[in-house]
């Protein structure tokens, strides 16, 4: 009789056993088999289309050709900084001999002028998004919140950012190029004008779903809240400190990330045109380029900015989850 | 008929606590003005329990909010301690019907951000951390301080509400429903905590309610107000049940029992709401008739 439990028992543990793994198993499958899966096909289709297009620059990259000038693009970027060192080196054997000779020689180190990696680059478009950005969110949030705390202003500004939304960033760019050629005049400039033009450009690009999506977010307080901000008579800075702007973080959020995602995308065709030494400038001097290698080299940066893209919307992510209160507003 | 005992408590007005004096709200509306209070006349005396009784869209709120401030009356005025009220302030705190605390506020700070802006100069730091707490105390949820809105139930999110108010020491306590949303259980035990509260604190209240057991169980008066548009104070009944109160023995009592109906009877026989709600109106559809027959 008490065999016979037992056994059953047993029976139940490996049942047990059994549904868990067939659950972690699912997990498993869901998270990592079928990306898997989706992103194999993806390449075995890619792999296929691109044999059967001729360009005159050869045939059209396949994932072979691609994963090869990777590995080309980051030994260019090794030597070019071996070459770099080599070359400060030099400099500072030179000045030593020449102190050697002559204690009063004023050794000056000048600078590595060779051409910029394609890491280079990527540091380049980082910062300069992250400046235009940054600017977009300095000018955007205080905007947006005068405008849901304002009927009126709202009113008055609504038209001219519903107007200014749609405008491609190639549209802009000329005029900023111009702006920036004519204004910023220096003789030992902070920045590059293309750096100032890609990011202004960025900038204006970026600014809009930021002031739509927090005015919208502050115009939507509870009425509750505000409220009770009466009945403690809150001053209108201690009002949006602690009322306004907390309310509305989840909102502003989503501006932020749409925001972000608007200006990696243009900053790419801002740099193209601007010339300033990003990714964008990368794609167009392998395009004008014209070698065999061209249209690989561009494939790898497609996959790179495709990559960033994503892992800056997943940074944003983070960051949100951190900072907002209201947790169900975060989804991926 | 009520007008004659109106006017003789508003020769009085000059040494109530609180007066509502002949109060008209008019709100603007696309076709013209909507008059959704007319000349309500209240006199209340400090440390009073009052109820404001009536159908939904009577225009109770609309009175509570008048007091608090939230709204400017068209005609007529708010006297409190014989100084007009025209502008919310923290001296009419409000408990609201949905508690609207700040989600992203843990209990404490919710309460402690009342504080800080009522007591900014009178109190030390200290002080303010143990007001903060005896208040928290009060409501009995000084377990549940440093937990968010969204960890606890709907009823202790309203005694937070409570103890926020409470804890700005308001001569006049506002209530709009406040234990509207909860369930039956739960809302006899905060009538019962704030009965007891009261019998501590005795402060002046004027809470919202569309339940006649709750009305005559903590109020001293209650006020019925009739229909709107144009709504006003219909009567006004005195409740003169000894205190404390305990609702098990006042279910026997025979004055409670006719407090009890006479708010009954002002409600569903004189200010009888005229709404089509027979069945009959209502016609299931066809499809429901015909499986009906079929189980037939």
């Amino acid at each position: 009789m008490s065999s016979t439990t037992v056994k059953i028992t047993s029976l139940t543990i490996t049942e047990q056993a059994v549904n868990i793994v067939k659950n972690s198993l699912t997990k498993m499958t869901n998270a990592l088999l079928l990306p898997v899966i989706g992103i194999s096909i993806f390449i075995f289709l890619w792999s296929i289309t691109a044999q059967s297009i001729h360009t005159s620059l050869g045939d059209f990259p396949g994932p072979n050709a691609v994963v090869k000038q990777f590995s080309s693009l980051y030994l260019e970027h090794k030597t070019e900084r071996k070459k770099a060192t080599e070359f400060y080196q030099r400099q500072e054997k030179r000045n030593a001999a020449k102190l050697a000779k002559n204690p009063d020689y004023d050794a000056k180190i000048r600078a590595y002028t060779g051409k910029e990696t394609f890491l280079d680059q990527i540091v380049t478009s980082l910062i300069t998004v992250t400046c235009g950005f940054v600017a977009a969110v300095i000018i955007a949030i205080p905007l947006g919140i005068w405008m849901g705390l304002n009927k009126r202003v709202n009113l008055a500004v609504n038209p001219i950012v519903q107007v200014f939304k749609p405008v491609s960033p190639l549209a802009w760019l000329p005029l900023v190029t111009m702006v920036v050629s004519a204004i910023y005049v220096s003789d030992d400039p902070m920045v590059s004008k293309s750096f100032l033009t890609s990011m202004l450009t960025v900038t204006l690009c970026s600014l809009w779903p930021m002031v739509i999506n927090t005015s919208m977010g502050v115009s939507a307080i509870n009425s509750d809240l505000i409220n009770v901000s009466k009945v403690l008579r809150l001053g209108t800075l201690t009002h949006i400190k602690k009322i306004v702007l907390p309310a509305s973080v989840p909102m502003i959020f989503t501006g932020m990330r749409l925001s972000f995602g608007v200006a990696w995308m243009v900053l790419i065709a801002a740099e193209m045109l601007a010339q300033n030494p990003g990714l964008g400038k990368f794609v167009w001097d392998e395009f004008q380029n014209g070698s065999s290698d061209s249209l690989a080299r561009i494939m790898a940066a497609v996959v790179v900015i495709g990559f960033i893209g994503f892992l800056l919307d997943r940074a944003m992510l983070q960051i949100q989850r951190k900072v907002s209160w209201d947790k169900s507003s975060v989804n991926a | 008929m009520n007008n004659t005992k109106i006017t003789e408590t508003g020769n009085s007005a000059q040494s109530v606590f609180l007066n509502i004096s002949q109060v008209d709200m008019v709100f603007p509306t696309p076709t013209g003005g909507f008059t959704a209070l007319k000349e309500v006349d209240l006199q209340i005396d400090k440390g009073e329990f009052i109820s404001l009784i009536g159908h939904s869209g009577c225009g109770k709120s609309t009175v509570l909010n008048i007091v608090a401030g939230l709204y400017q009356a068209t005609k007529g005025g708010i006297l409190l301690n014989n100084k007009e009220v025209n502008e919310p302030g923290p001296e009419r705190a409000v408990v609201f019907q949905n508690h609207s605390l700040l989600p992203w506020l843990t209990c404490y700070q919710n309460v402690e951000l009342a504080v800080k802006q009522v007591f900014n100069k009178t109190m030390s730091k200290g002080e303010m951390k143990e007001w903060i707490e005896y208040n928290l105390k009060l409501v009995h949820m000084d377990h549940a301080m440093d937990k968010r809105p969204d960890e606890i139930s709907g009823g202790m999110k309203q005694r937070i509400g409570i103890a926020r108010a409470l804890a700005m020491q308001p001569e006049v306590l506002l209530m709009d429903e406040p234990f509207g949303a909860l369930d039956a259980l739960t809302r006899a035990h905060m009538q019962d905590s704030l009965m007891e509260i009261q019998s501590e604190l005795n402060n002046t209240v004027i809470m919202i309610t569309h339940d006649v057991d709750e009305a005559v169980l903590l109020s001293d008066r209650i006020v019925m107000m009739t229909n709107g548009p144009e709504a006003t104070i219909g009567e006004i009944l005195d409740v003169k049940l000894a205190r404390p109160r305990s609702r098990l023995s006042l279910a026997k009592d025979l004055e409670y029992n006719r407090l009890r109906s006479e708010v009954l009877t002002f409600l569903y026989e004189k200010q009888r709401k005229v709404e089509n709600i027979s069945s009959k109106a209502v016609k299931p559809p066809a499809v429901v008739k015909k499986r009906a027959n079929e189980t037939n």
